[in-house]
């Protein structure tokens, strides 16, 4: 089983990403959890360049996503959104719709936030922009508010409540990709 | 005054099979104060009529049979914000009671969407017995009946500015079928 996990963050130090690494810990050792590192790369999306081939790194996301079982979204909150970076990258995975990588795809959205709220809004915007595209959008919900105070100095979460909520969302997660999985080997 | 119309007491007997070219399932439901259509097609529908007037209605399609004025909006629907159809492709009904009135129809049965089944009730009209140039039986029936989408898990919304739901939940299908007697 291969999850990715896609950080909206792009700042070293990130407590989004850091969350998806908190995330790799907690699977079981069976699934393995690529952390993808290109979004940075991936250039403003335009219809013109989204022809029989696309940008290098564009053509490496939709790769990525293609070969991932579940795919795991932090997101942090830009001004009550997602980071127009994610939604862009999610543009160009969409495409084209009828048959895009994401497409019933088992997706699980948790986000943080340095404020009170743990980037509840993003986390409502980005699992409404997955539906859309098509993706199995799964309940669990992870809020990491006050994220500055929620990790220790190595990096990982201190909060026991919210690794039990993070353990619940993988939880969901992993048995809707066994579930497609088993489906689509039937 | 009777006419000959009028005078049908009981479906006619045999097995009558959809004629796909010239039937489908309408469906409409409120968006943002007016009424959208769309369409799924083809469909497959059995009535079997037996010597005494019993009758029963069988009828399915798949979920990628559905038909909207876009492409886009057409694979939203075939997500699992909508009909899921991955994981429940086909859309059936069967009727567990089929009553004639003159031309008047009400079926009972039970409708199969996303893999969840509810009864509902159809009500409709049956069309004139037709013989065409290659004498062949034909017999038309319009049903209806207004559905809960969300009672089939089909929960999908967004908010109007005022707060409102975008998209209404009753959702009233309309299949017109066209049967030949085999």
């Amino acid at each position: 089983m291969r999850i990715l996990g896609i950080s909206g963050s792009l700042r070293r130090g990130s407590y989004n990403t850091r969350l998806l690494v908190e995330a790799r810990e907690l699977l079981p050792g069976a699934v393995e959890l690529e952390l993808w590192d290109g979004l940075k790369a991936v250039p403003p999306y335009d219809e013109d360049d989204d022809g029989a081939e696309a940008p290098a790194a564009v053509a490496a996301l939709r790769a990525a996503l293609a070969g991932a079982d579940a795919v795991l979204f932090a997101t942090p909150e830009y001004n009550s959104s997602v980071p127009g970076q994610l939604k862009n990258a999610l543009d160009w995975a969409s495409r084209p719709i009828s048959t895009n990588a994401l497409r019933g795809k088992p997706v699980a959205v948790v986000g943080a936030s340095t404020g009170a709220f743990g980037a509840v809004w993003a986390q409502a915007e980005l699992r409404k922009i997955l539906g859309a595209v098509g993706a199995r959008v799964v309940e669990g919900e992870l809020a990491v508010g006050h994220a500055a105070q929620r990790f220790d100095g190595e990096g990982r979460l201190v909060d026991d409540d919210l690794r039990e909520q993070l353990e619940e969302t993988l939880r969901l997660l992993l048995e809707e990709a066994a579930f497609r999985v088993a489906a689509q080997a039937a | 005054m009777s006419t000959v119309s009028d005078t049908i007491a009981v479906l006619p007997a045999g097995r009558w099979q959809v004629d796909t070219v010239h039937s489908q399932v309408g469906f409409a439901v409120e968006l943002t104060g007016g009424t959208f259509r769309g369409s799924f097609s083809p469909v497959e529908a059995t009535l079997e009529v037996d010597d005494y007037g019993h009758a029963q209605l069988t009828g399915s399609t798949r979920a990628e049979n559905i038909k909207v004025q876009d492409e886009n909006l057409n694979a939203h629907l075939l997500a699992p914000d909508f009909l899921d159809a991955e994981r429940a492709p086909e859309i059936s009904f069967v009727s567990e009671d089929v009553r004639v009135a003159g031309r008047d129809l009400a079926i009972a049965g039970e409708l199969t969407i996303k893999g969840i089944g509810r009864p509902v009730e159809l009500v409709g009209r049956i069309g004139e017995p037709i013989v065409d140039a290659y004498e062949r039986e034909h017999l038309s029936l319009t049903v209806a009946t207004t559905i809960d989408r969300t009672q089939f898990g089909l929960d999908w919304n967004v908010p109007l500015p005022s707060g409102e739901p975008a998209l209404g939940n009753h959702v009233t299908l309309t299949a017109e079928l066209h049967l030949i007697k085999a």
